[in-house]
């Protein structure tokens, strides 16, 4: 009873705290009807769309990634800030990458998608059929074996832990 | 009219506005300089990362200090700009693949799966 209710407890929970935080300030208790009818409905509705249940564990390991993630977004920003200035003098050698994966969870791929695209300096460009590699645009190919190593290091291992 | 705000919630929040106007700037910048399409891609993504992060902060820090109550609707930007973000960036770089690979540019590299080679006459893909 309770699974067929909410077949998604943890999106149910995500989309009332998103209704909340977009009315700010005004929490009546009215908002937090509205907000619990919205987590209800919409995971409901939405059911056939996830083919493959979201398996979630060690919140732990996905805060460190979220923590990780935003450092790097930080850290990425600077070094193609720095490369885009510097151009004039050193043209920034971009190139494809291909990362072997060992993830195999259309849901922590999907992660390490968005992870990909909001870090600049490196675009998901393709997914083998199979999930066993990636194509990956970098902004610089200086050290492209560690940015690999680090890329499997930082975020499939941590997503692996968390999804699979 | 709004009341001034306290010096020190004022210098963090104009520091925080110039830092996102540099990056943005910087991804500006980068658009008009590199020429080849991927490379194009990266110097945008500054715009949305980092200098949307420094205006969302920076626009939490000035309304709840004028409000008076912690107002963190703003970080909602960064939530949906990370979710939405990928799509674009996906489906550009999927479409660049493939319209170069189809045009047959030696500088693409090879598909990573054999079902998705590009045809050899340039017609539609025969199944």
């Amino acid at each position: 009873m309770m699974r067929r209710l909410f077949p998604a407890p943890l999106l149910s929970l995500a989309l009332l705290a998103l209704w909340l935080l977009l009315n700010n300030t005004a929490l009546g208790p009215g908002q937090w009807l509205l907000g619990a009818f919205l987590g209800v409905l919409v995971p409901l509705l939405t059911h056939r769309l996830r083919p493959t249940p979201v398996r979630f564990r060690r919140p732990g390991v996905a805060l460190r990634l979220f923590l990780q993630v935003g450092y790097d977004v930080i850290v990425w920003n600077w070094r193609v800030l720095r490369g885009t200035l510097a151009a004039g003098e050193r043209m920034p050698r971009g190139g494809f990458v291909v990362v072997p994966l060992d993830m195999r969870d259309p849901n922590g791929l999907a992660v390490l998608a968005a992870i990909m695209c909001v870090i600049p300096g490196t675009i998901w460009s393709e997914l083998a059929m199979d999930r066993s590699a990636l194509l990956v645009h970098m902004f610089d190919l200086d050290n492209a074996e560690a940015e690999i190593a680090l890329i499997k290091g930082r975020y499939e291992r941590p997503l692996m832990e968390i999804f699979e | 009219m709004i009341p001034p705000l306290p010096l020190w919630i004022e210098i963090p929040v104009a520091l925080l506005l110039a830092l996102s106007g540099l990056f943005t700037l910087g991804a500006a910048i980068g658009v008009v300089r590199f020429r080849a399409f991927f490379q194009r891609m990266h110097p945008p993504a500054l715009a949305f990362s980092f200098s949307a992060w420094c205006v969302t902060l920076a626009s939490i820090l000035y309304f709840s200090a004028q409000d008076g109550v912690l107002s963190l609707h703003a970080w909602l930007i960064i939530i949906f700009l990370s979710l939405t973000v990928p799509v674009t960036t996906l489906l550009l770089s999927r479409t660049e693949l493939f319209r170069r690979r189809n045009a047959g540019d030696p500088d693409m590299p090879p598909p990573l799966s054999a079902c998705v080679q590009p045809p050899d006459n340039g017609g539609p893909p025969q199944h």
